[in-house]
């Protein structure tokens, strides 16, 4: 039986709500309003009262009902009548009301546009100061690191070694082998035209050793390392190790952060030197068996072309990207909140931003490289 | 306040803030040497907070936190941390080092600290298992072993370099009713034995009443503390009906007049 109001003045100034049918949650029941409206039409109501002798099955649907239709009339100053409701429902509504009534932390009001973008630079300022006062750390850690005072333990920097390490290879190998063949088919496209496919090995080679080998093995660490080191910080900030380490003077910076970045540092140039080696390797398979050239002469090309500068430009390049996939899975995981969504707003920022500062510093450095004519 | 000894830890007005809100207003309280004191108070006042203020993890925001009359907050990083080094603390979840074993967990401070021999800290780790009732567990990993274990643990890792001052967040949380006595008993045998001054944070009334010689009650709604002294005696003779309702779960507001409480303990 569908749930229904009705509404009678058993006297002067008292309105009674007569519910009937069945009150229920996933049944549609009618809305407060419609007394809020019998109210609006009676201004001399001051109090309610009910009668649920028709009412069939009930739960939280009237519940919720009454709830609204008192905390309204609170505002109203109408007085409403607990009696005549059914017991469960008086004892529910009797509690949520205890509860309401409970002092809660105030909320602030939403500010005004221009203080929320003062707020915004504001945050935006500690942001950046957090950044660069994590980056001094960093630095300090290393200076101890370098005059024999700084402790970690040589057998977790050897874990973080092989895990951001040997454990990548068949992913760097994977990706990297398939931008060799991309560069090389996308170069053939081109140089078809003017009969000049052999410079395909120009092409993939000076590429892949002067910034493509590092940028796709510092985008697979990125997503591969980065978000790894921010989820094991994250989630030992959320379990109190990290305030176990201060609380007994250890600095986590030095302990935690610094064979981290100290491990990336030295794997990225190597990494990529893998990639490059691998791209190329990709770029020649493709050339000899598909697009038809001599594997001899694709070889000598690719000997001539690539210059020992190239390749020294594509390891600073890994070694900047080491220090960048480091310091910022390093700093998001530090910087999590203790809780789960925390762990991963952490994670995900540590990809994002690596990523984007990877970019960032590929366009610097090209930029550099430009000025200086190598 | 405890009879003997003198104050250890004193707090001087102090106010604490979580994120932007100021949970606690001038609070004022000090720790003999040598005495369990207990802090108090339903969840989300603000006792964490404060515990973290006292172990050098969080800035309060005015106030004064000395130990043996040392200015804590006024000092510069080096000192803070040579101070530190008087503490042990015994965090909520355990916070042990997920990838040590127990043993390399209660050896790692003494690496850090002492010019013991790696075969003299083997020793010593042995018997701070002992002491906590998990000899042989050495080589275990924190996530091979139960809850109640890692709290042990944890405070065999906390007792490591012999502190002045332990504190205890929440020890008795997530345990069952034995673990949390067999914890409220090695936090009453560490008294004795080494003679350390224990700052213990609990909601738990058997806790409180079983191991504190002093307390102070924080409450959510004043913001402030509105109850110190022994928590036995604070039940027998406070007349504030907030501090009756928590030290009887709630179940009364009053005690009748000339009473001498009694809680179960």
């Amino acid at each position: 039986m569908p749930a229904k109001l009705s509404f009678n003045y058993p006297q002067t100034g008292t309105l009674r709500v007569k519910l009937s049918g069945d009150w229920q949650i996933y049944a549609s029941i009618p809305s407060e309003n419609e007394v809020v409206a019998e109210l609006a039409s009676h201004q001399d109501t001051a109090q309610i009262i009910f009668d649920t002798s028709e009412v069939g099955s009930w739960d939280s649907g009237l519940v919720s009902f009454l709830f609204r239709l008192v905390r309204d009339c609170e505002h109203k100053n109408i007085q409403v009548s607990h009696q005549g409701l059914p017991q469960g429902a008086e004892k529910l509504l009797t509690l949520a009301l205890k509860v309401h009534t409970r002092a809660m932390p105030e909320k602030s009001a939403r500010n005004p546009f221009l203080e929320r973008v003062a707020d915004k630079a504001l945050e935006l300022y500690a942001s950046t100061l957090s950044v660069l006062n994590f980056l001094g750390e960093i630095t300090v850690a290393f200076g101890r690191f370098i005059s024999g005072k700084a402790y970690f333990r040589r057998d977790d920097f050897i874990g973080i070694v092989q895990k951001c390490g040997a454990n990548a290879l068949w992913l760097v190998s994977l990706i990297s082998i398939l931008v060799g063949i991309i560069l090389a088919f996308i170069g053939a496209i081109q140089l078809q035209l003017f009969g000049a496919q052999i410079f395909i090995a120009d092409i993939v080679g000076i590429a892949m050793v002067r910034v493509m080998g590092a940028v796709m093995a510092a985008i697979i660490m990125a997503g591969r390392t980065g978000a790894s080191f921010a989820a094991e910080l994250g989630l030992m900030q959320v379990n109190e190790e990290i305030d176990a380490f201060k609380t007994l003077g250890i600095s986590p910076v030095e302990f935690l952060v610094m064979p981290r970045v100290l491990a990336l540092v030295i794997m990225m140039p190597l990494l990529t030197l893998y990639a490059d080696f691998m791209g190329i390797a990709g770029g020649f398979l493709i050339s000899a068996s598909v697009l038809g050239l001599n594997p001899v002469e694709y070889w000598h090309h690719t000997q001539s072309a690539v210059r020992l500068s190239n390749l020294w430009i594509g390891l600073i390049h890994g070694f900047v990207f080491g220090i960048i996939i480091a310091v910022c899975g390093c700093l998001r995981g530090l910087k999590c909140e203790r809780s789960a969504e925390g762990i991963g707003v952490a994670t995900t920022s540590a990809v994002v931003s690596a990523i984007t500062s990877i970019v960032v510093a590929t366009a610097i450095l090209t930029f550099i490289c430009q000025v200086l004519g190598v | 306040m405890g009879e003997t000894g003198k104050p250890v830890i004193e707090v001087r007005n102090l106010d604490l803030s979580y994120a932007d809100y100021a949970v606690m207003r001038n609070l004022n309280f000090s720790v003999n040497k040598g005495e369990i004191f207990i802090v108090m108070g339903g969840s989300g006042c603000g006792k964490s907070t404060l515990l973290k203020v006292l172990i050098g993890l969080k800035e309060p925001l005015k106030g004064e936190v000395l130990y043996d009359g040392i200015n804590f907050w006024q000092q510069d990083e080096a000192v803070q941390q040579k101070m530190m080094r008087r503490f042990g603390v015994l965090y909520q979840g355990g916070a042990l080092w997920s990838s040590f074993t127990l043993g390399e967990n209660i050896a790692l401070p003494l690496q850090l600290y002492t010019s013991l021999s790696a075969g003299q800290i083997q020793e010593v780790v042995e018997l701070k298992l002992a002491l906590v009732g998990l000899s042989g567990y050495a080589g275990f990993y924190p996530s091979e072993i139960s809850g109640g274990m890692c709290k042990r643990a944890a405070l065999a890792r906390a007792i490591a370099l012999d502190p002045d001052i332990i504190f205890f967040d929440e020890p008795s949380a997530g345990l069952d009713p034995l673990s949390a006595r067999m914890l409220d008993d090695l936090i009453l045998q560490l008294k004795d034995t080494l003679g350390a001054t224990i700052i213990v944070v609990t909601h738990e009334l058997a806790s409180i009443f079983s191991v504190g010689d002093n307390a102070a009650l924080l409450d959510t709604e004043s913001k402030s503390m509105i109850a110190i002294g022994n928590p036995k005696n604070l039940l027998a003779n406070s007349s504030d009906p907030r501090v009756i309702r928590f030290l009887t779960r709630g179940e009364k507001t009053s005690l009748p007049a000339g009473r001498q409480g009694e809680p179960n303990d």
